[in-house]
C-alpha cells in the first residue's frame, strides 16, 4: 500500500515537473538560412518571433523553445533535416519551409510521424491537394490562387487572347494553369503557352514568339532572377507598348529595385500588398520596422506572423497541452486569423481562404488597387479530407 | 513562319550564340592548353557581372566615366585575378589527375559564391544600361530591338577579331598553338612554359569577366549566374573541340541557333535540344567539329 502511494507521488512529481520546469511547446523551423532564399527565411522567422513577442514571449501561457535547421532549399537533404527536427529535437510543431520541392519531403515526414506542420510559404498546389493531411497547414498561399484571381481581372479589362509564359516547373504550370482555367470560364482563350526549362533566363525567341502571335494580354510567372531579366526583356523589347503585362505577385515582389523603370504600371496578384493602409497592417508594418531597424515587412514577414496567430489559435484551444494533437489541429482549421493582409479562415484542406489583391507598380512599391477576387478557396484537387 | 519574324529569330541566335562564344572562348583555351578542366569558370563570369554592378557606380562618380571605363577596369581587374589564381591555385594543378582538378575548381565556385555572399548579398540588382545604348530599333511592327543587345554582339566580334588576330599573327599566339599542339616540345625549345600558362590563364579569366560584364545589364546579377553558363560552355567546348577557338565560334553559333529554333519548333524538348546536337556531333566526331587550333 505504502509502495502504491509513493509510486503516486513520485508520479505526480514527475507530472508536475514536465509541467512547469521544461519549455512548454517545442518549434522547429526548418527555413533556408544560406543561399538564395536565406532572405526569406530570415524574414520569415522574424515575422513568427515578433508575434509571439507582441504576446509577451508566450503563445496561449506556453513558454516557446526553438529549434532549427538550415534546409539549404535542397530537396536531396529534405527528409534528413526534417528527422533532424522531428525525431533528435521532438519538435511538437514545424514550421517550414520556403522551396515547395523540400516542402512536399517535409510534409511527408510531417504526416508519418503525425507531427504538426504549418507552411508560411511553398505554394506547391499539391500539399494542399493530393498530399494533404490533417496535421499540414499553410498561412501563405497555393500557386493556384494569384492565377485564378488575374483570369476575372483580363477578362474585365476586355482582352479576349492570351498567352501564358513560366518555366517548365510545377510553380509555374501551377500558376499559368489557374490563370487560364478563370479566364477562360470568363470567356477568353489562352491561344499558346509557352515555357522554358528553368532556370533559363534566355527570353528573346519566346519574346520574337509573342511579337508574331500578337495576343491581347501577356501573363507570366517567374521569380527572382529570371523575374527581373524577363520584366527587363520584355520592356527591352517593347512589347510592354501594346501588349500588357500581367504576372503573378513573385513576379514583381522583392525585385523592384533590380528592375527599375521596366516593371512601371505591371499589373500582378497576390494576397498581400505594399500599403494596404489597413488599421491591422499598418500596425504590423511599424511594429516590424521597430523590431527589426532596417529591414522592410513583405509578404514572407506576413506569412511567418500568421504561421504564428495559427499555432496560438490552436495551443488556445487545448490550454497548451500539445500533446491534444486533435483537439489543435481541430482548433486551428477553424480558426480565423486576424492577418496583416486582412482576415482570413482556412479551407477544409488547411489552405487559407483569402482575399487576393491586384496590385500595381507605382514609385517603386507593389500598390494595393483592389481585390481581384474575395475569399478564393483552392479547389483542393485531389485532397480526401 | 513570317520571314520577318524568321530573321529576328536569327538575329536572336546570333546574338546569344557571340555572348557564349565569349565565354566559352576563355574556357576552351585553358582546358585546350593548360589540360585543366576549369569548373570555376561560371564564377568568372559572375564575378565579372558583379564587378561591372559594384564598379560602374564608383567609376561613373570618382573618375566621371561611363560604361567602356567599366568594362576595361573589369577586364584589367580579371586579368590580375587570373594571374594570381594560377599562381595560387592553378599551377599546383597541372601535374593532378583529373579528378583533383575537378574537386578544387569546385571548391573555387562555393569560395566565389561565398565571397559574393559577403561582400555583396544575396538579392538580385539590375544594372542600368548605358544612356547612349538606352534606344531601339523597331523590327517587324510590334518588336523593336534594343541597341544595347547589338552593342553586345558588336564586342563579341571585336573580341573574336582580336582572338584571330593574336592567334594568327603575333608571336604570343604562335606559342599558345605550339603549346596546345605539343607541351613537351616548346617546354624543350626554352620558351618559359609557366609564363605562358599564366598568360593563358589570365587571358581566359579576363574572357569570362568580360562577357559577365557586358551581359550584366540586360541578365541582371543574382546569386548562381555562373552556374547555368559553366555547363552550356562545356557544350560549346566539347562541341567546338577541346582547345579550339576556332572551333568554339562555330559551335556557340551552332548552340545559338539550336537552341533559339528549339524553343520555337520543339518547345517540350527545348531543354534537351543542345545536349541531342553534342551526342549527334560527338558520334560523328569524337574530338568535337575542330581538332585544335
Amino acid at each position: 500500500m505504502k509502495k502504491i502511494t509513493t509510486c503516486g507521488t513520485l508520479a505526480a512529481l514527475l507530472a508536475l515537473g514536465a509541467g512547469t520546469a521544461s519549455a512548454g511547446v517545442k518549434v522547429g523551423f526548418m527555413l533556408p538560412y544560406s543561399g538564395t532564399y536565406a532572405k526569406l527565411g530570415e524574414a520569415i522567422e522574424n515575422g513568427f518571433r515578433l508575434y509571439v513577442e507582441e504576446q509577451g514571449g508566450k503563445l496561449a501561457g506556453q513558454d516557446l523553445e526553438y529549434f532549427k535547421v538550415d534546409d539549404e532549399s535542397n530537396p536531396a537533404k529534405a527528409p534528413e533535416n526534417a528527422n533532424r527536427l522531428i525525431k533528435r529535437d521532438q519538435v511538437d510543431i514545424l514550421i517550414g519551409t520556403v522551396h515547395s520541392g523540400v516542402a512536399m519531403a517535409l510534409a511527408k515526414a510531417a504526416k508519418g510521424s503525425d507531427t504538426t506542420l504549418i507552411i508560411p510559404n511553398a505554394g506547391a498546389d499539391a500539399i494542399t491537394g493530393p498530399l494533404c493531411s490533417k496535421n499540414i497547414f499553410r498561412s501563405s498561399f497555393s500557386n493556384w490562387q494569384p492565377g485564378y484571381a488575374m483570369g476575372p481581372v483580363a477578362a474585365e479589362k476586355g482582352y479576349k487572347t492570351a498567352i501564358t509564359i513560366t518555366w517548365n516547373y510545377a510553380a509555374g504550370k501551377e500558376s499559368t494553369d489557374g490563370f487560364k482555367e478563370s479566364f477562360e470560364k470568363a470567356g477568353g482563350k489562352v491561344v499558346e503557352n509557352l515555357t522554358l526549362p528553368f532556370p533559363k533566363v534566355e527570353f528573346q525567341p519566346l519574346l520574337t514568339e509573342i511579337a508574331s502571335i500578337k495576343p491581347d494580354v501577356v501573363y507570366t510567372f517567374f521569380a527572382g532572377g529570371g523575374a527581373v531579366k524577363f520584366v527587363q526583356d520584355y520592356a527591352a523589347s517593347g512589347l510592354d507598348k501594346t501588349i500588357p503585362l500581367l504576372g503573378s505577385g513573385f513576379l514583381t515582389d522583392g525585385t523592384l529595385e533590380a528592375q527599375g523603370d521596366a516593371a512601371k504600371g505591371i499589373l500582378t496578384t497576390l494576397h498581400y500588398a505594399d500599403g494596404l493602409d489597413t488599421p491591422r497592417d499598418n500596425a504590423f508594418r511599424a511594429s516590424y520596422e521597430k523590431q527589426y531597424p532596417g529591414m522592410a515587412p513583405d509578404v514572407y514577414a506576413v506569412q511567418g506572423y500568421d504561421a504564428a496567430q495559427m499555432l496560438e489559435a490552436g495551443l488556445k484551444a487545448v490550454n497548451g497541452d500539445v500533446s491534444r494533437k486533435d483537439e489543435l489541429r481541430t482548433a486551428i482549421r477553424s480558426a480565423t486569423i486576424d492577418s496583416p493582409r486582412g482576415k482570413f479562415t482556412l479551407s477544409k484542406a488547411g489552405n487559407p481562404v483569402q482575399d487576393i489583391y491586384l496590385r500595381q507598380v507605382q514609385g517603386g512599391h507593389n500598390q494595393d488597387i483592389g481585390v481581384a477576387v474575395q475569399a478564393l478557396a483552392d479547389p483542393a484537387r485531389g485532397c480526401k479530407l | 513562319m513570317d520571314p520577318v519574324i524568321f530573321l529576328i529569330q536569327c538575329l536572336n541566335a546570333v546574338q546569344y550564340g557571340l555572348l557564349l562564344f565569349l565565354v566559352a572562348s576563355g574556357l576552351t583555351l585553358i582546358f585546350g592548353i593548360m589540360g585543366i578542366i576549369n569548373l570555376a569558370h561560371g564564377s568568372f563570369y559572375m564575378v565579372g557581372a558583379y564587378m561591372a554592378f559594384a564598379l560602374q557606380p564608383l567609376i561613373a562618380q570618382h573618375l566621371g566615366a561611363g560604361f567602356i571605363a567599366t568594362l576595361l577596369a573589369c577586364v584589367a581587374l580579371a586579368t590580375l585575378m587570373g594571374y594570381f589564381l594560377e599562381w595560387a591555385f592553378y599551377s599546383f594543378l597541372y601535374r593532378r589527375d583529373h579528378l583533383q582538378q575537378v574537386l578544387m575548381t569546385y571548391g573555387l565556385i562555393l569560395v566565389f559564391e561565398e565571397l559574393r555572399t559577403l561582400v555583396i548579398d544575396n538579392d538580385v540588382h539590375g544594372v542600368p544600361v548605358p544612356d547612349w545604348l538606352q534606344g531601339s530599333i523597331p523590327l517587324g511592327g510590334v518588336m523593336t530591338y534594343p541597341a544595347y543587345r547589338l552593342f553586345i554582339s558588336a564586342v563579341c566580334l571585336l573580341v573574336a577579331g582580336l582572338m584571330y588576330w593574336v592567334l594568327t599573327r603575333t608571336r604570343l599566339g604562335m606559342m599558345i598553338r605550339a603549346g596546345s599542339s605539343n607541351r613537351e616540345m616548346i617546354d624543350s625549345l626554352g620558351i618559359d612554359i609557366n609564363r605562358l600558362f599564366r598568360i593563358v590563364f589570365a587571358i581566359g579569366v579576363a574572357l569570362a569577366a568580360l562577357a559577365g560584364a557586358v551581359a550584366a545589364p540586360v541578365s541582371s546579377v543574382y546569386p548562381g549566374m555562373g552556374n547555368a553558363v559553366l555547363i552550356i560552355c562545356f557544350v560549346v567546348v566539347v562541341i567546338g573541340g577541346i582547345g579550339s577557338i576556332r572551333g568554339a565560334f562555330v559551335a556557340a553559333m551552332l548552340v545559338g541557333f539550336v537552341d533559339t529554333f528549339g524553343q520555337v519548333f520543339f518547345p517540350a524538348a527545348a531543354g534537351v535540344m543542345v545536349y541531342l546536337l553534342m551526342a549527334a556531333v560527338l558520334l560523328f566526331r569524337p574530338e568535337g567539329l575542330f581538332r585544335q587550333g
